[in-house]
């Protein structure tokens, strides 16, 4: 998101439960609301995917979703639907292994990459902790899609360290000494460690990327803060471009009430 | 008077949208080469070619889905699911996405679909092909839920539901898309989406119905007439937007309403509409509302539809019931 130039306090705004799917414009920054119902985004990338395609526009639809989300109907109705009209679509699968407390061997028998195989694509698994490796699967995926080699789809494998929220308990179902491998392969140190062993960067650029985090992060968490509630009149103004004639009343009654 | 049907009108509204509206695209299960189950969409694939009418792999929420993805890249989908209750699969997407799309969005991005699907009984079919689902479709808020009785109608709505930058839910009563009318789909006069029509017009009593139902509305008003009374009949034409306008005004002259629909009785939309004519109507009212709809059963099977599908003189009887109050 924030590569797309999605202000972090406008992301965050659908974690403040300031507005369902965040505050960007999401046609602005190519980039789609948060998207709850597990796995339905998949067969929207296609959709999109399919209308690009349609205008010829050589461009790809990129879509997320974790290996939980390959249980659900959409993402086997998404991958096939591409398969069968070879859109330019990547199924990016960040396999975290855990769907709250369900580890992945209870979502799936066989490695989530290798069910492309199924749909007539490609599936590449790739270390969802090495940047460099994630960055040349997507880069190859997407070069395939625009060319109209057609989907791809990409298991990254990586780890969720954190609980599932905040109203999880995590050691109820694996144990910490997991935990504690998997932070070893922490993907932003271990990348950190790379650009310092290359001599691609030193000790200054690092410092200076922490300090610009440091101020990144206190700026999100003001905005964050400072963002206050909606005007209740905003629950009314976009069910429909012409709404029926009782939702106007109810609109009236409520700011008659307000 | 040329004669047409439903079916007819349909297709010729899919045809003639195809050719306004270069960005819209029709697409469901079977309706490119076969030309649709029950013909709807005869013809259109080979006048429109395979990128903007296709045949889709049998998979309703994904043909729901990705006319979310088409409507944001700019494209107006209109998908046909083959059967009323095969238009369940796709609830998710049709629910939490196609009608709320536009607000999670605040306006950016609009669904400009169309999800068509036949609906209704009387057709001597299998289980789970004779379902009216409008119930579950008019209490989610963003959709607009429109269902034609009437072949010049059903051309007139389609048009309307097509190019209305709103999701519609557009409900085809198959048992009607065979029988003949007499009727011209280019006259003028045909009402927007929204609007009830009094189709029938009467002081003791008012119909109101909508949908296939609105014939045997406008059968049993006949023959009560023969019986001394005069019956008004309306159809809705929509749920979503609701005329309670029309509906209110018809009721305030009569005194007294029947509301007939094949949906089950219990919270179906014959509730809401009781529960409007109460509210606005409530001091003219000479007896209570009453309602003509199918049992709280599952459709029954064909041998046996007849008991549940609201008939004539289920309707006359609650006519003559609600006037002798």
């Amino acid at each position: 998101a924030v590569v797309r130039g999605i202000d972090p306090v406008e992301y965050l705004a659908f974690y403040r439960a300031t507005w369902h799917g965040g505050m960007w414009d999401p046609m602005a920054h190519r980039f789609a609301p948060v998207c709850v119902p597990v796995a339905s985004q998949i067969p929207h990338a296609v959709g999109l995917a399919t209308g690009a395609m349609l205008d010829d526009a050589g461009t790809c639809a990129l879509v997320y979703f974790g290996d939980g989300a390959t249980s659900q109907g959409d993402f086997h109705e998404g991958c096939n639907w591409a398969g069968v009209f070879n859109v330019p679509v990547v199924f990016f699968c960040q396999n975290n292994q855990w769907a709250i407390s369900m580890p992945v061997q209870g979502q799936t028998a066989v490695p989530i990459h290798r069910k492309a195989q199924a749909y007539g694509f490609p599936g590449v698994q790739v270390d969802g902790n090495d940047v460099l490796a994630v960055h040349a699967a997507v880069r190859e995926a997407a070069d395939r899609a625009r060319s109209g080699g057609g989907p791809t789809l990409i298991e990254a494998v990586t780890y969720r360290i954190g609980a599932h929220s905040t109203a999880d308990d995590a050691s109820r179902y694996r144990s910490a000494g997991e935990v504690e491998r998997w932070r070893e392969l922490d993907p932003v140190a271990r990348f950190r460690r790379r650009l310092h062993e290359s001599g691609v960067a030193n000790e200054e650029l690092f410092a200076s990327v922490d300090a610009e985090a440091k101020e990144l992060v206190a700026r999100v968490r003001a905005g964050v803060l400072a963002t206050g509630p909606r005007p209740a009149g905003e629950l009314f103004e976009w069910v429909y471009v012409q709404p029926p004639g009782t939702l106007e009343r109810q609109r009236d009654e409520a700011a008659g009430d307000a | 008077m040329p004669e047409v049907t439903m079916n007819g009108a349909l297709n010729e509204a899919l045809r003639r949208s195809l050719a306004d509206d270069e960005r819209m695209l029709v697409f469901g299960e079977d309706v490119g080469r076969l030309g649709g189950v029950f013909r709807i969409t005869d013809g259109l694939q080979q006048e429109f070619g395979e990128r903007r009418v296709f045949d889709t792999p049998l998979a309703e929420s994904a043909i729901a889905g990705v006319a979310v993805g088409l409507a944001m890249a700019g494209w107006h989908p209109v998908v046909e699911m083959q059967f009323d209750s095969f238009s369940y699969p796709a609830l998710n997407q049709v629910v939490n996405h196609v009608a709320k799309y536009r607000n999670r969005t605040r306006g950016i991005v609009s669904m400009p679909i169309v999800v068509r699907m036949p609906v209704g009984g009387s057709v001597g079919a299998a289980e789970n092909h004779s379902d009216s689902p409008e119930g579950y479709y008019a209490q989610t808020p963003g959709l607009k839920v429109v269902i034609p009785s009437s072949a010049v109608d059903a051309y007139a709505l389609l048009r309307a539901s097509i190019a209305d930058p709103d999701p519609v839910v557009f409900l085809e009563p198959k048992s009607r898309y065979w029988v003949k009318e007499d009727g011209d789909l280019d006259a003028p006069g045909a009402l927007p989406i929204g609007r009830a029509r009094v189709v029938r017009e009467g002081t003791d009593c008012t119909v109101i119905a909508y949908g296939a139902m609105v014939a045997r509305a406008l059968a049993a008003a006949d023959r009560a007439a023969g019986q001394g009374t005069s019956v008004e009949v309306v159809d809705l034409r929509s749920l979503v937007p609701l005329d309670i306008t029309t509906m209110a005004a018809s009721v305030a002259r009569t005194g007294r309403a029947v509301v007939v629909h094949e949906a089950p009785i219990s919270y179906g939309p014959g509730a809401e509409v009781s529960a409007r004519i109460v509210e606005e109507c409530f001091d003219h009212l000479e007896a209570p509302v009453a309602r003509v709809a199918g049992h709280d059963i599952p459709y029954p099977p064909a041998t046996m539809e007849q008991h549940h599908v609201p008939t004539n003189e289920r309707i006359m009887a609650a006519i003559a019931r609600t006037v002798r109050y």
